[in-house]
């Protein structure tokens, strides 16, 4: 039971009953770590020590007859955007290499206060810009399954993390489907909660509009809980939904009987056929559990890679404005203030990153903000509106997460565009604010995990997982 | 694509605009990265002008998923980040602030 790949689940009931212990636990993953971390890359930091401390604690307090937390003991890996007060906090970015938070962020208050105990900070494309993790100053994460191909990204250090065994569940941002692309090439659970529903306060903000935080796992249950212990409202980021976390894990046994699934009657070209062929049976299998099958149509989907890539870059040049050699990380010294700026970020940022800034400070610059930024903004109130149109029809709609499987590394690094088409059916659901999560449905080309995609409209969760629990029986 | 976008879309990126845009965006690029900045940006842009096609005229623009208002809390003192500490991790510190570089240069931009 204290073997790697155990389940948060597993884990936590184990150490509650005294099975095992929070440091026999951590010394597993730790050693899973040493034997293959040279490997994968999932990591730009572990924090070992600060582990071991932990998992002590918890272990202490089960002795003194303490009250545990809901994951207490559970090792757990954080993307490496997510503040962790005095521990390195890079976004794989050399700006801010070396930088140390002075707070840490509410995901990680209360990580910590369930009893979890942080294995280290995960890698990432820097600034979380891109589907691969090859965007990362420290180099390349490489996808446990099979290490030829990427983990996705943006987060798939943390994807790989759970992949391989070094922590029992993770959590990453997803801006544009950087949580539920790597969680499908890993054959992981990713959940990409309502907007507001996870706290980003202390998370390194990409793009304002769309960032969430939520949880790698594998399974369905443990992203549940996992959900349960890091959504709900928080009073210091002001985008917060004041609604009370709903429960997800009550909901899992409840089955799909009288539900309405939403299949795309249009699907975009470029799907490889093993994808479109595990959808086939996605719907099959919910059709056999007593769901109906709706045919429904997003006739914006085809424009949201268009609205995506103009808003989050607008997003991010404001966003990372503050990273000038003044208060943070890095600074390259000059003679004088304005060149120093220039300097600092010319040599802090990486490729994409300065192509994203471009990007948006020209999209949002006089002249080309009505032609650009200001159209973006109006074809996301149209995928919105679609959105609502069809769940008018169904509760929930099944897409696939990723067109293709993992893909080899370095496949797509040279032309970012067709990167960029990684994101098609991830996209549509943060330019509305609505719920998403990648589930496992079997293997595709090469042998490779092809997740299927859950959507939801807004709080929607309760019902996403029910559906996410009946894919996972049947899978 | 080889004409320009139609529409309302500017004509296509020149690198005189990408120079622009990158002092706007305080990046020093060297003249191999805005040559190749200018390349991928304009395929970029001819790919986005997808959205030329759509009529949006009567539809209004969407910022933000949900309607946002300003969130206040009662004015009581609460325990705000640490001072020292921020400034440890600044690149530069002197008397209980931040350090720069004089300003010199900043009208000639």
């Amino acid at each position: 039971m204290t073997q790697p790949f155990a389940t948060v689940v597993d884990i936590a009931r184990d150490i509650a009953s005294g099975n095992t212990s929070a440091v026999e636990v951590l010394e597993h993953h730790l050693a899973r770590i040493n034997e293959r971390e040279h490997d994968i890359h999932a990591f730009n930091l572990v924090t070992t020590e600060q582990a071991r401390a932990t998992a002590q604690q918890v272990d202490a307090d089960i002795k003194a007859g303490k009250k545990l937390g809901p994951l207490a003991g559970v090792p757990i890996a954080l993307k490496d955007n997510m503040c962790t007060r005095g521990i390195e906090t890079t976004c794989s970015s050399k700006i801010l290499e070396g930088w140390k938070p002075p707070y840490d962020a509410t995901v990680v208050t209360r990580l910590q206060q369930a009893g979890a105990v942080m294995v280290g900070k995960t890698n990432l494309d820097e600034f979380a810009m891109g589907s691969s993790t090859e965007n990362s100053a420290f180099g390349p994460t490489k996808n446990p399954l099979d290490t030829t191909r990427v983990p996705g990204g943006s987060s798939g250090g943390s994807a790989a993390a759970v992949a391989a065994g070094f922590a029992a569940a993770s959590l990453g941002s997803d801006t544009g489907g950087s949580i539920r692309q790597p969680a499908s090439l890993c054959g992981l659970v990713g959940v990409k909660p309502t907007y507001g529903l996870v706290s980003r306060q202390g998370i390194v903000a990409f793009a304002s509009s769309l960032d969430q935080v939520g949880p790698f796992t594998h399974t369905v249950a443990d992203a549940a809980l996992m959900m349960e212990v890091i959504g709900g409202h928080d009073p210091l980021d002001s985008t917060s939904l004041p609604q009370p976390m709903p429960s997800l894990t009550s909901v899992l046994g409840q089955g799909v009987t009288g539900l309405r699934i939403g299949r795309l009657a249009d699907m975009p070209d470029g799907c490889e056929p093993e994808v479109l062929a595990r959808m086939d049976a996605a719907y099959a299998a919910l059709q056999a559990a007593g769901a109906t099958i709706v045919d429904i149509s997003l006739p914006s989907l085809s424009y949201c890679l268009t609205a995506y890539y103009l808003v989050a870059p607008a997003e991010a040049s404001s966003n990372l404005a503050r990273y000038d050699g003044v208060r943070y990380g890095m600074r390259v010294e000059t003679a004088d203030l304005h060149s120093m700026y220039g300097a600092t970020r010319a040599a802090g940022f990486g490729a994409e990153v300065k192509r994203r800034i471009m990007l948006g400070t020209y999209a949002l610059s006089a002249g080309y903000f009505d032609a650009y930024y200001g159209k973006a903004l109006k074809v996301r109130r149209l995928i919105a509106n679609d959105f609502a149109a069809a769940y008018e029809k169904c509760d929930v709609i099944l897409t696939p997460t990723s067109p293709t499987v993992a893909f080899p590394l370095g496949d797509k690094t040279s032309d970012p565009l067709t990167m960029y088409l990684c994101d098609i059916f991830t996209i549509p659901t943060n330019l509305a604010g609505h719920a998403a999560m990648s589930v496992p449905f079997g293997t595709g080309a090469h042998n490779m995990p092809v997740g299927v995609q859950v959507l939801a409209p807004a709080l929607g969760e309760p019902t996403m997982f029910r559906v996410a629990a009946e894919l996972e029986r049947a899978s | 694509m080889s004409t320009p976008p139609t529409g309302s879309n500017p004509a296509r990126i020149t690198s005189e605009v990408v120079a622009k845009v990158a002092k706007l965006a305080s990046l020093q690029l060297s003249e191999a990265e805005l040559e190749l900045m200018t390349s991928q940006l304009s395929g970029m842009l001819d790919h986005f002008a997808d959205i030329d096609k759509l009529n949006l005229s009567n539809v209004a623009p969407l910022a933000q998923p949900f309607p946002l208002k300003n969130v206040f809390r009662e004015d009581v003192v609460v325990a705000g980040v640490d001072r020292d500490e921020v400034l440890a991790a600044a690149p530069a510190a002197q008397e209980g602030r931040f350090r720069v570089p004089p300003s010199s240069g900043l009208g000639e931009q």
